[in-house]
């Protein structure tokens, strides 16, 4: 048995040993019977119809699973149905939030194997867009974080300051929720006049947003004691797990696609920080997303600036057949590492498309998470591991 | 807690994973991104060495392949005439194969950021491979919705229920010989979706 494998076991039995003995006392004088309580399908801390199902022990979770699939829509099978220029409506819809940035890897996997290359100013817009839908996405996660602990200002704040960056996708993609927007080779339009200087506007908005969440919540001493040293996830096991984005970086793993691959995008135009926290607890996990949501403004302010001149879209053939191959691109996705890997045989569309969503891993942590941990504190872990349906079930 | 990773060595080509894995590695594929298919027999152990000795600590994603190509093509054909006859022979894609069926997992080195696509050969008479569920503790999840979508087994394996589906399905969705059934019904894009109109003779179909 290897040392990770060791760490892994002895944590999980630890933890349960722990409180089985703080508690031991109590439930010998009660004789609490074991009950098992089921969370979900419709939840608030759930963002979509997930069912968890906890077995407990008094307050404490002996043992819990996730219960998915009541949104399974079968995207690998129907991409084998589809042209490529057809798969990005479908994959619009597995982060709803952040739709966007689906699109991105998907077309940048294509564009790989037909060795086109989007035109510099078209990478330029896509990196906006793309940091755009992660603003949109995490400021709903920060304002809802409030609601999971019993704070109700901070989801009015979010909601508020999101509908000025949904106005702005909306004005240049022409869908608030699903842009659709993406092409082989570059994008489907330029921007819109006056979109500049009003992103402008709005990214200072959204910035004095995240210093009132800053003060409202994470200063808060409430926030502060149910979610310091909870649902710690040490660094191997979030490995292990392949936990990303966030939840890995607040483990301790410097590690950011935008950073560290090498993509035809912009993010290393812009000079910004990768966020990393030691604790991995859930709220190292709040912490590090309230940051990159800073960060994301701070990449579009520069691009923003220096967006070059010239043609939004690539010489593609109208037709598009891919080149026989395999291809696999990620990017650093709102909610953790996306990615797809397409086998094509010259086709009309994909041969097989594996892909690779990042709530999918980030929840699949929760059964050893869970273990040993109070009922109240379920919602919290749920809250900061921060998942979507769509993307669990794709 | 184990704090040697950040020590781990860069992966600089391919030798280096080969005499990492040595007779295990049957062949290897080398592009933009690095493709190695092992023994079906030692998947499991290159999995650990690969994670110990070479620091892919961090699991991407695990799936399978079916490598023959689908009976019912793209799913346009007219079911009111008989079903067009398909060339359905397998060719495995890059680092080779001899199954119809390829399981592959992905996994990274979080300090150099290094990636490599595992592949290997699923037997056809027993369908199953061994769990790697305690290497990577993250592959429990992507195992079961591998042995639901393909009916590929995993030796040792906790618990291969389904994670999709009714307990009571029948059928493996994602392999090629699976239907899928929407198609089947109502060809897409639309060849009878639209009915003419009393003498309408416009083309019938949709837009494309």
């Amino acid at each position: 048995m290897s040392l990770t494998d060791r760490a892994l076991g002895d944590r999980q039995q630890l933890s349960y040993i722990a409180s089985q003995a703080a508690d031991a006392r109590l439930n010998v004088e009660l004789e609490t019977e074991g009950m098992t309580l089921n969370i979900g399908p419709q939840h608030p801390a759930t963002h979509g119809t997930l069912r968890i199902i906890a077995r407990l022990d008094g307050e404490q979770v002996v043992w819990a699973e996730p219960a998915c699939g009541y949104m399974h829509r079968g995207y690998e099978k129907l991409t084998e149905v589809r042209t490529y220029p057809q798969v990005t409506t479908l994959v619009n819809r597995i982060d709803w939030l952040g739709s966007f940035a689906n699109e991105v890897p998907f077309i940048l996997a294509a564009e790989k194997l037909m060795e086109v290359e989007a035109p510099a100013r078209a990478q330029h817009i896509r990196t906006i867009l793309f940091e755009l839908s992660r603003i949109a996405n995490v400021s709903l996660f920060l304002g809802d974080l409030g609601v999971q602990l019993g704070a109700i200002t901070p989801v009015f704040l979010a909601f508020r300051d999101r509908e000025y960056v949904l106005n702005l996708i909306e004005s240049a993609t022409g869908g608030r929720f699903h842009p659709n927007f993406d092409r082989i080779g570059g994008l489907k339009d330029d921007l819109p006049a006056g979109w500049i200087d009003e992103t402008r506007a709005v990214m200072k908005k959204l910035r004095g947003f995240c210093d009132q969440i800053e003060d409202l919540l994470f200063g808060n001493e409430i926030f502060q004691s149910r979610t310091r040293g909870i649902g710690v996830i040490p660094r191997e096991v979030a490995l292990q797990y392949g936990l990303s984005g966030a939840n890995l970086r607040a483990s301790g793993v410097d590690w950011d696609l935008r950073r560290d691959t090498q993509l035809p995008m912009a993010w290393n135009k812009a000079d910004w920080k990768v966020w990393t926290h030691p604790d991995g607890d859930s709220f190292a996990r709040c912490w590090i997303r309230l940051q990159e949501t800073r960060e994301s403004t701070k990449i579009v302010d520069q691009l923003l600036g220096s967006i070059p001149a010239g043609p939004v879209m690539a010489k593609v053939p109208k037709i598009i057949k891919v080149p026989e191959g395999e291809a696999w691109v990620s990017t650093e996705n709102p909610l953790g590492e996306m990615g797809y890997y397409i086998v094509s045989r010259g086709d009309l569309g994909p041969f097989r498309v594996k892909i690779r969503s990042a709530s999918f891993n980030n929840i699949s942590i929760t059964p050893w998470l869970l273990r040993g941990v109070y009922v109240p504190d379920i919602v919290t872990i749920l809250a900061s591991l921060y998942f979507i349906l769509g993307d669990i079930d794709r | 807690m184990s704090t040697t990773s950040d020590t781990q060595p860069r992966i600089t080509s391919v030798e280096e994973v080969k005499a990492a894995l040595g007779d295990r590695l049957v062949d290897s594929f080398h592009k933009d991104d690095l493709w190695l298919r092992v023994r079906t027999d030692a998947w499991k152990s290159s999995m650990r060495t690969l994670r110990d000795t070479l620091g892919f600590q961090y699991f991407c994603f695990l799936s399978a392949i079916d490598w023959m190509p689908s009976p019912y093509g793209r799913g346009e054909d007219d079911p009111t005439e008989p079903a067009p006859e398909r060339d359905t022979t397998i060719r495995q894609g890059y680092a080779g194969g001899e199954t119809r069926m390829q399981v592959f997992a992905r996994v990274s080195n979080p300090v150099t950021h290094v990636s490599v696509v595992v592949k290997v050969d699923v037997p056809e008479d027993s369908l199953s491979i061994e769990s790697i569920h305690d290497v990577f503790a993250g592959a429990n999840w992507h195992e079961r919705e591998t042995h639901e979508m393909f009916g590929i087994a995993f030796d040792g394996h906790p618990d291969l229920r389904n994670m999709y589906l009714p307990i009571d399905f029948e059928g493996f969705p994602l392999r090629k010989d699976f239907p899928l059934l929407a198609r089947m019904v109502k060809p897409w894009p639309g060849i009878v979706d639209v009915e003419p109109l009393p003498g309408d003779d416009a083309e019938v179909g949709g837009d494309e």
